[in-house]
């Protein structure tokens, strides 16, 4: 009998899950509240059944989420029983950092970046699961599923270690770290195809809707709160449409849409012409910018 | 119906159609001149996995860094990070994904430079099928015997010959035929028997997806083809004994004991009588548990929960098997070893071993052999360097359940990993066990300094408290080594108190028998490092010569002096013993710093002054410079 490829998938995740929590002293699981977070943390749940997973949620907050995903990480916590931990970063919230005022790439650095490093410090965890996908990203084709950091969480692409078959190694010295990474060989087609089959729930985001836009260089921003800046002659307009990714609200671009089903998202997904990054506004800083995020500790 | 119109017609036919989809991981073997990378990036054109913005993206990059002469250079699109783009190379193993009606496949590309070797080992390790590339103007070439003899030794059975460029040659079948049968004299004599040779032009597009009309002499399957139908191997390791390392033991109260792994091979059901190896107790399979109920069988690859019967002791690292078919238990084997870095594989020092599930400590001896990858000559060899292949014995601390890598890639396959930096040094392949007449013999090893040390995972060297009496020397070096102690590394401490009264009690206090005291010290500590320990040493020792002989005694960048400098007022006011004032009084004779003098180091490795700083700060410093000095983690 032959195993589909999610099946396949699948396993390889929940071994990986297990692999960490069998060798390193503190994990933690990265939840950013998005698809890829959802699958991560429903392995998590088939992983260690009938025990909860054991370690905490974390969420490197920046206050400039949607309001549907505060809702769903409230929800999460409570569904899961886990330990959900929300950082913020403090300098950040003292400066008032914010993407209107200090651009995407400052407020994606201080909040995410440093944020994110101020957590495992803050906390000591010793391995870290994100939910990134080697698809995503050209210089993420190479990540290892085990991505080794220094103690200044620095990623130095020339001096991974190699990886041999299903056979992680996960040994470090104090204050190193490594970011874990179970669904690095999906796609985002079995993202969508795996919360379809499992039920897995997800912010309604992702399905289109009628929602308050505006239109700036080209792009569709969704007007969440009432601390979004509107320019001189900018008014909201009721558009049906949904985000592929998300992110900090002023800073995910969403697509006009007429799909509020799922396999409907599936279907525009598959006939779509642009890739899904297109949407997240912090990759178009400068060329390769996700590479040098990477190796200055984001993800 | 093609995929594109039903996804536009039924999507949800299209879902469950898609779910049902096989995963084949295949990995790409050539280099850049093979058009390897057109390749790759041809059938992720052609399998429609590009989109617009990506498609941009590329034509830009064609124009800026192409060799295609402003045409899609399909070999940007498997391209990586940002400094390999640069220097116009690849250094590492990149996945690439796509899928066709048919099939998901996950592309292992490595490429052809100097890391060879390590890359392709470990893009192979998770390939069930290989495409081994060949420009047809060139034919067989040195390094396609070097893939070949990789593709084997990993254990890959399925094998396409990809003979490329075929349109540079004219399309020419007499070409080709003879490329083929060069290739398949070479292909048995490394043990690839299932071998499908094809050709075709990853720029035009023959034969890739579509029968070519320019080769129509050739009757075989398109590359597509033959990735879409070979068979994986899952059938054959589902018929294989049942074998379930486990990973992690699931406890959620006292009622419930799961014993989670991955099966890595055969196939469970609850009622199986079962062996738990290395201990070799018995039981059965009670429940496949998992959150969405219990399984009636789990197979070969899926990632389970099984309890068992009886309360049998189970720990990470066992295998749970059949009993009937248990694998077998050994601590001694002949292995084959792929070196991966930079510092060679010495035989004596103890690595690391992780295989399946268990961590073991491991040894290994000089190899037999090591084989020259491009001719397949076994040469002799004292070591292994990076990208080196052969045959090692390996003993280990304990026994383990294996089997041999070519019947069970999961249970025969280890990585090895050094001690001290953790890096993962080597991947071997487990051949057989030793048996008793063939054990290793351990006397005949080298066990010499660095063994002693790489055992204890540390660096050996002396270090040399110097100083007057009174300046706390013995005190620093005490909380030094409680330090260092805490952090696992292996100590000694030598100082008066350990030595006068035993080995050095036969001596008094005249300037002779002092340079003996400090001789025989520095022996001591001489022999105590090439133990392979961090040795204290806390003695007045005065003199300067003294001192350099101690220095060479040991190896260059073993002797670390530490001046504890402490002002002859402060250490003679303090006068713990007395000392200082009996020496004042005249009844000792020859006192350092009364009547003897002390000759204080020029440029001692670290000078601590006790005067400033606390003993604890002292001891810290010591510390700190011996970590600066690269010789503790």
């Amino acid at each position: 009998m032959n195993r589909t490829h999610l099946q396949r998938l699948e396993a390889e995740g929940i071994q990986i899950l297990r692999e960490v929590v069998a060798e390193c002293e503190r994990p933690v699981m990265l939840y950013s509240i998005g698809k890829d977070s959802a699958v991560m943390l429903h392995l998590a749940r088939k992983a260690f059944y009938p025990s909860p997973p054991p370690f905490p949620l974390l969420h490197v907050d920046t206050t400039w989420k949607f309001r549907a995903m505060y809702e769903m990480r409230a929800r999460m916590a409570q569904e899961l029983g886990m330990e959900l931990l929300v950082w913020q970063n403090p300098e950040a919230v003292a400066q008032g950092i914010n993407p209107f005022d200090h651009g995407s790439q400052v407020h994606t650095d201080v909040w995410k970046t440093q944020g994110l490093k101020q957590a495992l410090d803050h906390y000591r965890f010793d391995a870290a699961f994100g939910g990134a996908r080697r698809d995503e990203e050209k210089s993420r084709a190479k990540e290892r599923i085990f991505s080794f950091r220094t103690t200044q969480h620095r990623w130095d692409p020339k001096s991974q270690r190699p990886e041999l078959w299903n056979l992680y190694n996960a040994r470090k010295r104090q204050g190193e770290s490594i970011r874990v990474f179970p669904i690095s060989n999906w796609t985002e087609l079995d993202v969508w195809q795996y919360i379809h089959r499992e039920g897995i729930p997800i912010v309604p985001l992702y399905l289109a809707a009628e929602r308050p836009v505006v239109v700036r260089n080209g792009t569709l921003l969704m007007v969440d709160d009432d601390r979004f800046r509107l320019h001189p002659g900018e008014q909201p307009m009721l558009k049906k449409v949904r985000f592929r990714t998300l992110g900090c609200y002023p800073l995910s671009g969403a697509v006009e849409s007429e799909a509020d089903t799922l396999p409907a998202v599936i279907q525009e997904m598959l006939l779509a012409r642009t890739s899904e990054r297109q949407g997240r506004m912090i990759d178009f800083d400068q060329a390769a910018s996700m590479e040098k995020k990477k190796q200055e500790g984001y993800f | 119906m093609s995929d594109q119109d039903l996804i536009a017609s039924d999507i949800e036919a299209y879902l469950r159609q898609h779910e049902h989809k096989t995963l084949l991981r295949f990995i790409t073997c050539g280099s850049v001149d093979d058009g390897k990378s057109t390749l790759i990036g041809r059938l992720l054109y052609d399998a429609k996995m590009l989109f617009e913005d990506q498609l941009a993206a590329i034509e830009a990059d064609s124009k800026k860094w192409g060799t295609q002469g402003g045409e899609i250079d399909f070999a940007l699109l498997v391209d990586g990070l940002a400094a390999e783009r640069e220097q116009g190379i690849t250094i590492d193993v990149a996945y690439r994904y796509f899928s066709t009606d048919r099939r998901k496949f996950i592309v292992a590309d490595t490429p052809g430079h100097e890391q060879y070797t390590r890359n392709m080992v470990t893009g192979a390790s998770t390939a069930d099928a290989a495409i081994i590339l060949i420009d047809a103007r060139k034919g067989v070439l040195t390094q396609t015997r070097r893939h070949s003899y990789l593709v084997s030794l990993i254990g890959i059975r399925h094998v396409v010959l990809a003979i490329n460029k075929m349109d540079l040659v004219d399309y020419s079948q007499a070409t080709f035929d003879a490329i083929v049968a060069d290739y398949r004299r070479f292909a048995v004599q490394v043990g690839l028997h299932d071998v499908t040779a094809i050709p075709l032009s990853a720029l035009q597009g023959d034969n890739m997806l579509q029968h070519s009309a320019r080769t129509p002499w050739y009757q075989g399957p398109t590359l597509m083809g033959w990735l879409e139908s070979v068979e994986v191997d899952s059938a054959r390791l589902q018929r294989a004994g049942m074998r379930l390392p486990v990973q992690w033991v699931n406890r959620p109260n006292l009622d419930f004991r799961g014993f989670c792994g991955r099966l890595a091979s055969g196939r469970i059901t609850p009622g199986d009588r079962v062996r738990i190896q290395p201990s070799g107790r018995e039981s059965n399979v009670a429940r496949i548990v998992t959150a969405d109920g219990d399984l009636p069988f789990a197979v070969a690859g899926d990632s389970i929960t099984v309890t068992l019967t009886d309360e049998v002791d189970v720990s990470r690292g066992d295998v749970i098997s059949s009993a009937e078919d248990p694998p077998e238990v050994a601590d001694q084997f002949e292995a084959t070893v792929v070196w991966m870095a930079e510092e060679p594989l010495y035989p004596g020092r103890a690595y690391l071993m992780k295989i399946g599930t268990r961590t073991v400590n491991a040894t290994v001896t000089e190899p037999k052999y090591r084989v020259n990858v491009n001719t397949l000559e076994h040469l002799a060899a004292k070591q292994l360097a990076l990208n080196e292949i052969g045959d090692v014995k390996l003993a280990l601390d304990r026994q383990i359940a294996f089997d041999p890598y070519l019947s069970n890639r999961e249970m025969g396959g280890f990585i090895l990993i050094d001690r001290q930096t953790n890096a993962t040094v080597g991947a071997g392949m487990l051949r057989f066990a030793l048996r008793r007449a063939h054990n290793i013999h351990l006397q005949h090893l080298d066990v010499n300094k660095e063994a002693r040390a790489s055992q204890k995972g540390q660096r050996p060297c002396v270090v040399w408290f110097t100083g007057l009496s009174g300046a706390g020397k013995s005190t620093i070096a005490n909380i030094v080594e409680k330090k260092l102690h805490a952090a696992g590394v292996h100590t000694y401490l030598l100082d008066g108190d350990n030595v006068r009264h035993g080995l050095n009690k036969d001596l008094g206090f005249t300037e002779a028998d002092r340079v003996e005291n400090i001789r025989r010290v520095a022996e001591v500590a001489r022999l105590m490092v090439d133990a392979g320990l961090i040795v204290l040493t806390a003695f007045i020792s005065p003199f300067r010569a003294e001192r350099q002989m101690a220095r060479g005694r040991v190896a260059e960048g073993e002797f670390i002096e530490v001046h504890v400098d402490t002002p002859l007022e402060v250490a003679e006011a303090r006068d713990v013993k007395g000392l200082y004032k009996k020496a004042r009084r005249g009844e000792l004779k020859n006192f350092t710093g009364i009547d003897s003098p002390y000759e204080a180091p020029e440029s001692p490795e670290l000078r601590v002054n006790t005067a400033q700083s606390s003993a604890e700060e002292a001891a810290d410093s010591v510390v700190a410079r011996l970590r600066e000095l690269g010789l503790i983690g």
